[in-house]
């Protein structure tokens, strides 16, 4: 095989073809070292030198897997996109990595990611943004920055990513690739650095549908080092559908009108049509009226999370030092100034000021009760309907530095996104098509990727991913053009 | 609106040191973000339980066995400073 034949196998393509002996799983690693040494995008903040050595009957065989940096891997750099842990080494591997390892898949690398997962561009990565493949002006969306661009530019066959309120589902939307957000609880938590615990949920960025279910399967399940993880009900299969029919939509008018770019809202409206042509009904009365009220409540709810988890980094166990000559607290407070990105900090500060004497009640407490409306909410909505479907992102990925200087610009990128995350619900994005955005910075016009949002309910990911099947194939997005 | 006293009480809080020159813009950023979040004091919430879980699950509990620790040279291997057997931190004095 020559190596363009190697990249474009998808990894399920490429476990086939690694289990029927036409593929030698050294030759794909390298294949895919080079190219991801090579990357002028930033999409990668550690490579791996040789593949790790894994089972020959394994269900994966040998491929490549580009992992987040806040995942923890045994004697690989995991640093959270973060000065405060540069060059930090765990003693143990995250068990989301580990499960996958066991099937088969081989670390190539650490990828890029916002601060803490704290982002919505890479633009808040202590080691510096990432560049989107379809227009390198252009941020990749974030946390997972690193991961999509790496899918999608095809530096790795699949990433592994995070997801706490869109960070899986709007990098995917903006490289034009597959990410899926599980269920709460659905995958183990133990080993990923912590940035809001009751939202953050590991899940795989992929080029299609058939890998993320793939990747999925081998993920879930209970670990008994995460008291929240859970038993799934089901095995995850790989989805065969190609038709909708019976399948119920719902189209929220809260998620799908106000806000939202013309371009992004036009190639919404066709995959509709093609899922109506599928045999999908497509109802636009369903409502989640508080969904609205989802950043803000989000934007109390994770920083307050936030504030408490990013208590451990206090430059005693791991991770930086400020220079000694101070008292114990001088050091917590020195190390933390030093260590900490402006974008970590302001949550920090958030999240401290909502949970502080005399502000609880009316933020922290009143969030988790619009919290508690928004799952009510959902759950009504599928009694109506079986998936709730939206844009992936108010918009197409935007440049570089055009939203850092109002923090609440930047956080309206997750406004669609963050309501399922507070539900604790499944959410998939899949590509369905392109639109043209206003010039880029060097004044050339690209064609952009756009991202469809499904949601359904708590472990129906099997369904889920049916459905996403049936309209990535009427859909028929292609995103070869970027990895050439 | 958030002053610069409030600021300095939360980082206290927060063990955060800021810089004079992060003072003021912290101030600002803070108070247009809760600005936005002030959104949520118009909804009627009357009665409505705060969410503690979103995902049905009762507690589970493991069998209180011994087992396998991280060796301590382990767990002291990324300490930025260790003495004998610990970690070593300033005196609360210094």
């Amino acid at each position: 095989m020559s190596m363009d034949e190697l990249i474009e196998l998808s990894a399920a393509a490429a476990a086939q073809a690694l289990a029927a002996g036409e593929l030698d799983a050294n030759e794909l690693f390298g294949a895919y070292r080079a190219r991801a040494q090579a990357d002028e995008l930033n999409c990668f903040t550690w490579l791996a030198s040789e593949p790790a050595p894994v089972a020959s009957n394994s269900p994966f065989g040998g491929v490549p897997l580009a992992v987040k940096d806040l995942f923890c891997t045994e004697g690989a750099p995991s640093q959270s996109g973060s000065r405060i842990l540069e060059g930090y080494l765990p003693p143990y591997t995250a068990t989301a990595v580990a499960r996958l390892k066991d099937a088969g898949a081989t670390l190539l690398g650490k990828t890029n990611q916002d601060e803490f997962a704290m982002g919505s561009s890479n633009e808040n990565s202590a080691f510096g943004p990432v560049l989107n493949p379809w227009d390198r002006t252009r941020v990749p969306g974030g946390s997972s920055g690193g991961s999509a661009a790496a899918v999608a530019a095809g530096l790795a066959p699949w990433a592994l990513g995070t997801d706490t309120g869109g960070s899986i589902r709007q990098p995917a939307a903006l490289c034009g690739i597959v990410g899926m957000k599980p269920t709460y609880g659905a995958v183990s938590r133990y080993g990923m650095i912590a940035f809001a615990s009751s939202l953050d949920q590991a899940g795989p960025l992929t080029r299609d549908v058939t890998d993320a279910a793939l990747m999925l399967r081998h993920m879930i399940g209970r670990d008994e080092r995460d008291a929240t993880s859970l038993r799934f009900p089901e095995q995850i299969e790989l989805p065969h559908a190609d038709r909708l029919d019976g399948v119920r939509l719902g189209v929220p008018a809260e998620l799908s009108g106000e806000g939202i770019e013309a371009g992004v809202l036009e190639q919404f409206q066709r995959a509709l049509t093609l899922a109506r042509e599928l045999g999908a009904t497509v109802n636009t009365d369903v409502k989640l009226p508080h969904a609205p009220h989802g950043l803000s409540a989000y934007y109390v709810i994770a920083p307050a999370e936030a504030s408490s988890n990013l208590a451990r980094f206090d430059g005693v166990r791991y991770g930086l030092r400020a220079p000694d000559g101070q008292d114990l607290v001088g050091m917590y407070t020195r190390t933390r100034h030093d260590g900490f990105g402006a974008e970590v900090k302001r949550r920090i500060m958030l999240g401290t000021y909502a949970l502080s004497a005399g502000y609880y009640d009316a933020y922290y407490g009143r969030a988790q009760r619009v919290r508690t409306k928004i799952v009510e909410d959902f759950r009504s909505a599928f009694e109506q309907v079986d998936f709730i479907v939206t844009p992936t992102t108010p918009g197409v990925a935007f440049g570089l530095g055009e939203k850092t200087k109002d923090p609440w610009s930047m956080y309206l990128n997750d406004a669609l996104t963050v309501p399922m995350s507070l539900a604790g619900i499944p959410a998939i994005s899949i590509p369905c098509g392109l639109s043209e955005p206003q010039a880029s910075l060097d004044g050339e016009s690209r064609p952009l990727p756009v991202g469809l949002q499904l949601a359904g309910p708590a472990f129906s990911e099997n369904r889920l991913l049916d459905a996403a099947h049936a309209l990535e194939r009427a859909i028929g997005f292609d995103n070869s053009l970027v990895r050439a | 609106m958030i002053d610069r006293d409030e600021v300095l009480h939360v980082a206290r809080l927060a063990r955060l040191a800021l810089s004079e020159e992060e003072i003021e813009p912290m101030a600002r950023e803070l108070s247009g973000v809760l600005d936005h979040i002030a959104k949520i004091e118009e909804i009627d919430l009357d009665g409505v339980p705060p969410t503690s879980h979103v995902v049905e699950v009762t507690g589970r509990l493991r069998a209180d066995e011994p087992c396998e620790s991280l060796p301590r040279e382990v767990a002291l291997a990324q300490a930025p400073a260790v003495s004998g057997d610990g970690f070593l931190v300033p005196s609360p004095q210094a």
